[in-house]
C-alpha cells in the first residue's frame, strides 16, 4: 500500500487533453509547491487516484495527514489559482475545459481496485483454483452447484455484487437449515454471484432467504420432506419492473435472467450455506425442476385484481417477495369458456385432483391466471374475492371420498369425522395471483404443501 | 491463479461415534411420536409389548413433524429415560 503525500496531489493520465493542457501548470505546482504528480496509467498512481477517489482527471486535491482537505478538477483557471493561492497561474491557457472520466471508474474497475488495494473486506475465506484447472470444474468437484455450472464467485465479482444492497456484509440473515449455519450478507452475495445475478437482484435475494427463515415458512420441512415441493418466489412491486422480472408470456419457465438466477440463489443458499443436499437431509422422492429455479414475477399491468401482495395488506408502491412451497405447474386449459361460472367449473375439477382427489390435507394451490382467462372475469365484473368464493364452494370433498381405501387414521377430530364433506384446503390455502402471456386460454395451478407448519410467507424487500 | 471466496458456511460436520446398543432394555423407554398420522398406533403396539416385558414406558410427542424437535423435548428425554424409540409413519 502505497501512503498518500502531504501537500498538493495531481491526479492525471496519459490520453486526457486536458491533461496534457495543463502539463505546464503541473511542472510549476510541482517545482513552487511541492505537489505531487501522479499518473493514472501507471502504478503508483493508479493506487494514489483510487485512494483519494478521483472521479475527473484532472484532479488537484490537497492532503494533510493523509486527510483530504479541498480539491479541484478539470480545468478552470480561477479556481486553480484560489485553491493554489498563485495569481498568476496557467496564465498562458484558455480559462476553461472539462477533465476526462478517471480510469478507476472505467467498467469492471471500481471492483478490481477495492480488491487489489485491500478495501474490499471480506470475512469468508479465500481458496485459490489449482493452476491449470477449469474453474467451473472445479467448482464442481466442490460439491458447490445444484448440477448446472456457476460463475466463479471471484473477490471482484463478489464485490460488485455488495454495491447492490445498502446492507453491511457482515449482517446476518439468519441461520439455514439444515446445518443452521449463520448466513451472512456476504454469503448471500458470493452464492448470488455464483447463481448469475446482478447486483441490482440481491436486495431481491435477501429478503427472499430472510422470508424463507420465517418460521410459518417451515423451510427445515421442505427441505427434509419426501414431497417433490421446493421454496417457489413470486416478487410484487416496483422492483420487479426496475430489474427487469418477467410477469407476462413463459412468466414460469425460462429465458429471463432475473427470474432464472434469484430462485436458483436462495437453492444454492440452502445447499452451501445450510448443507441442504439430495440423497442427504433433502429426502425428496422426486423432486421437480423448479428446485434449480423457481421465481417469476406477478403481473400487476391490469388494476382490477388487486395483487396478491396488495391483498396481504401492503401497499401498490412496496417491493414484496412471497415465497411458498410448490412442486410444479400443472396447466388450465380450457379454450371455449366464455363465462366466469364455466370456469370456475374448470378450475374447480383440476383443484379438486391435486395431490389425489380424496386428499384434504397438506395440499395448498396458487391458481395463476392469464390474461384471456383473467378477461372473462373483468368483463362479468368478477373480483378476485369473488372467484375464489366461487372455487371454495365447488372444493368439497365427500367424507367417504377422504376416508375411501385409507385404513388407516385421518388427522381430523371426530366432528369432522362425522360430517358429510371436508374443504379441499382444510389445511392449506387457495391463492389467486395473475400471471403469463396475453394470448391463449390458459390458468396454471402451482400446487405445494399447506399445513399447520408449512405456509406462504410475504415479506416487504428492503434495499 | 484464480482465487475465490468460499460459498459454504465454513463449518466442519462433527463425528461422533453411535453410542453403544444396551445390552439389555432397562430403566425408562421414551417413545417419541414425530406428530405424523399413524405414528401412534405403531407406539401404542410397542408400549403394549414393553408393558408386557415389564419395563417403564414414557410418550413423548414432537409438536409438528416438519419442524425439528424443540431442545427442551430432547433435554427432557434424556434426563428421564435410557432409550428412545421414534416413529415415523403415514
Amino acid at each position: 500500500m502505497h501512503e498518500l503525500p502531504e501537500g498538493l496531489l495531481a491526479i492525471v493520465k496519459r490520453d486526457c487533453p486536458t491533461c496534457a493542457l495543463v502539463t505546464p501548470v503541473l511542472a510549476r505546482l510541482a517545482a513552487e509547491r511541492a505537489a505531487t504528480v501522479a499518473y493514472e496509467d501507471d502504478e503508483p498512481g493508479l493506487e494514489l487516484s483510487f485512494r483519494v477517489g478521483t472521479e475527473i482527471v484532472p484532479t488537484l486535491v490537497r492532503l494533510s495527514s493523509g486527510r483530504e482537505v479541498g480539491r479541484v478538477f478539470g480545468w478552470n483557471r480561477e479556481e486553480w489559482r484560489a485553491f493554489t493561492g498563485i495569481a498568476d497561474l496557467g496564465a498562458e491557457l484558455p480559462a476553461n475545459r472539462p477533465g476526462c472520466g478517471s480510469r478507476t471508474l472505467e467498467p469492471g474497475m471500481p471492483a478490481k481496485l477495492a480488491v487489489r488495494y485491500g478495501t474490499a473486506a471480506f470475512k469468508s475465506k479465500t481458496i485459490e483454483v489449482p493452476q491449470g484447472m477449469d474453474e467451473a470444474e472445479w467448482c464442481f468437484e466442490q460439491g458447490w452447484t445444484d448440477g448446472l455450472p456457476i460463475v466463479a464467485p471471484t473477490e471482484e465479482r463478489v464485490y460488485a455484487m455488495l454495491q447492490g444492497t445498502r446492507r453491511r456484509s457482515d449482517a446476518l440473515l439468519g441461520a439455514i437449515p439444515p446445518n443452521f449455519a449463520e448466513c451472512t450478507v456476504e454469503k448471500a452475495a458470493i452464492n448470488a454471484v455464483m447463481a448469475g445475478c446482478k447486483p441490482e437482484y440481491l436486495p431481491v435475494v435477501l429478503t427472499a432467504i430472510e422470508a424463507a427463515l420465517l418460521p410459518a415458512f417451515g423451510l427445515h420441512g421442505i427441505l427434509a420432506t419426501t414431497n417433490a415441493v421446493g421454496p417457489v418466489i413470486m416478487v410484487n412491486g416496483p422492483i420487479a419492473r426496475a430489474i427487469g422480472m418477467n410477469a407476462k408470456g413463459n412468466a414460469l419457465g425460462q429465458g429471463n435472467r432475473a427470474n432464472a438466477s434469484i430462485g436458483r440463489a436462495l437453492q444454492l443458499v440452502v445447499r452451501n450455506v445450510g448443507g441442504g443436499r439430495p440423497g442427504e437431509i433433502d429426502r425428496a422422492v422426486f423432486g421437480n425442476p423448479g428446485k434449480y429455479t423457481f421465481c417469476f414475477a406477478e403481473d400487476e399491468s391490469d388494476p382490477r385484481w388487486e395483487s396478491f401482495a396488495v391483498e396481504r395488506g401492503f401497499s401498490r408502491n412496496a417491493s414484496t417477495v412471497t415465497l411458498f412451497p410448490g412442486d410444479g405447474v400443472n396447466p388450465v386449459i380450457d379454450h371455449v369458456s366464455r363465462r366466469p361460472e364455466d370456469l370456475v367449473k374448470t378450475y374447480a375439477g383440476c383443484l379438486r385432483a391435486l395431490y389425489n382427489p380424496g386428499q384434504v390435507n397438506d395440499v395448498s394451490a396458487f391458481l395463476v391466471v392469464a390474461g384471456e382467462h383473467a378477461n372473462v372475469f373483468y368483463e362479468a365484473g368478477w373480483s378476485k374475492a369473488r372467484l375464489r368464493v366461487a372455487l371454495l364452494e365447488r372444493l368439497w370433498v365427500s367424507m367417504d371420498e377422504v376416508v375411501e381405501g385409507r385404513s388407516g387414521k385421518l388427522q381430523m377430530n371426530a366432528e369432522e369425522l362425522g360430517q358429510p364433506r371436508a374443504p379441499k384446503f382444510r389445511t392449506g390455502s387457495l391463492n389467486i395471483v395473475r400471471a403469463g402471456g396475453a394470448a391463449g386460454k390458459y390458468s396454471a395451478i402451482i400446487s405445494g404443501l399447506g399445513s399447520k407448519g408449512i405456509n406462504p410467507v410475504i415479506k416487504e424487500i428492503q434495499p | 491463479m484464480i482465487r475465490l471466496l468460499d460459498p459454504t458456511a465454513e463449518t466442519a460436520p462433527q463425528m461422533r461415534a453411535r453410542r453403544e446398543r444396551p445390552p439389555r432394555l432397562e430403566g425408562t423407554i421414551a417413545l417419541l411420536d414425530i406428530n405424523k398420522p399413524r405414528g401412534d398406533e405403531f407406539l401404542d403396539r410397542l408400549e403394549e409389548l414393553l408393558a408386557e416385558r415389564g419395563l417403564r414406558v414414557e410418550r413423548f410427542r414432537k409438536p409438528r413433524f416438519s419442524q425439528i424437535a424443540p431442545t427442551e423435548l430432547k433435554q427432557q428425554i434424556a434426563a428421564r429415560c435410557a432409550v428412545v424409540v421414534e416413529a415415523l409413519a403415514d
